[in-house]
């Protein structure tokens, strides 16, 4: 208890140490604080720890062209389910705390709980897209860049007039590309 | 006792090493007799080298049939497409539904028949996994030389 108090006091009172000293404390305590906070962000941010709860989804991920292609380059589940931008992120991380409460509940914790919420989940995050204009994809898959020329006569004909228009957004074709998808039959488009 | 697992222990081993002898013995027997098959003239107890991967024609115009009442050929790659209980992602494209829309090739009327000809309002089950019959294809060298000549309404 006194020793609590004896804080508070230090706290309050003005310091007998030199101005140099406190702002080297502090600058030291920023590096520290920042260093600490950007490396829990991305410690959740890696694919072990969203497996830790999701691990079936991660397991269908391995057949897509997201996680195996000619080139490597692959996708990790941050890439698509985590904004990039800042304030965006923190948004998101704050959301997810919700979800840690989902975990605890163990609201997915077997394949037969995780299949009958495929649908809920899988809702939320067409609809988190459709509203940010797929975001997520478009950090990779820049459309000021797409060579309509490679592309096949399908792909050009869905990516010259719709897309370009921004009449559809990547998310309202591109459905379950990353996993299997939940029962299809009131969506559009299906 | 100490007698007894020697024993034991010599009557143990002797009887794994005539086992696989015996095994041996078999694998040996294992001959083609010098017939090469579409396997090639690989021994029948050895795993041949995979041929190598044939690529999928990408994406092209429908594709001419070669017989009456032969399944449309898939000319398009169709590679993750799902096709299960949940979702058909060829129907997204050639149902009745969209295929006008998505210029598609609708799917046969026949699709909505069940096996007693009775007509459903969507596709019968029998007809939804559309591989099954419909097929994607490669510039593949034919295993075994054919003379098929198309019917002449169809040449």
């Amino acid at each position: 208890m006194k020793l609590i108090l004896n804080f508070w006091r230090k706290l309050t009172a003005p310091s007998k140490a030199a101005v140099g000293t406190v702002l080297a404390m502090g600058f030291l305590g920023g590096i520290i604080f920042w260093g600490a906070f950007n490396m829990g962000m991305e410690a959740t941010n890696t694919e072990e720890f969203c497996s830790a709860c999701h691990a079936p989804i991660v397991k269908e991920l391995k057949e897509t062209i997201h996680y195996s292609n000619r080139s490597g380059v692959r996708a990790i589940c941050s890439d698509c389910h985590v904004p990039h931008n800042w304030t965006d992120k923190i948004v998101r991380k704050v959301q997810a705390s919700n979800e840690i409460v989902a975990f605890l509940m163990g609201k997915i914790s077997t394949q037969e709980k995780f299949e009958a919420r495929r649908k809920h989940l899988a809702v939320r995050e067409w609809q988190r897209m459709k509203e940010n204009d797929s975001q997520e994809c478009r950090n990779c898959h820049n459309f000021d860049y797409m060579d309509f020329s490679e592309q096949g006569p399908r792909s050009r004909k869905q990516h010259s007039t719709a897309l370009a228009s921004g009449e559809k957004t990547c998310v309202d074709c591109h459905k379950g590309i990353a996993h299997q998808l939940p029962d299809m039959s009131d969506v559009p488009g299906w | 006792m100490k007698k007894l697992l020697a024993v034991l222990l010599t009557a143990g081993t002797l009887f794994s090493v005539s086992a696989q002898s015996s095994e041996t013995a078999v694998i040996e027997n294992v001959n083609n007799g010098g017939v090469a098959s579409l396997r090639g003239i690989t021994e029948l107890d050895t795993t041949r080298q995979a041929d190598e991967l044939k690529r999928v024609i990408k994406d092209r115009s429908p594709i001419d049939r070669d017989y009456v009442y032969q399944p449309p050929l898939v000319p398009h790659q169709t590679r993750h497409y799902e096709v299960s209980l949940n979702a058909n992602k060829c129907l997204s494209c050639h149902s009745w539904k969209y295929a006008g829309e998505m210029g598609a090739t609708k799917i046969s009327v026949t699709h909505y028949q069940a096996r007693d000809g009775e007509v459903l309002a969507d596709v019968s089950p029998r007809r939804y996994f559309c591989l099954q019959c419909h097929v994607t294809q490669a510039d593949a060298k034919p295993l075994i030389k054919n003379d098929f000549q198309r019917v002449d309404s169809l040449r």
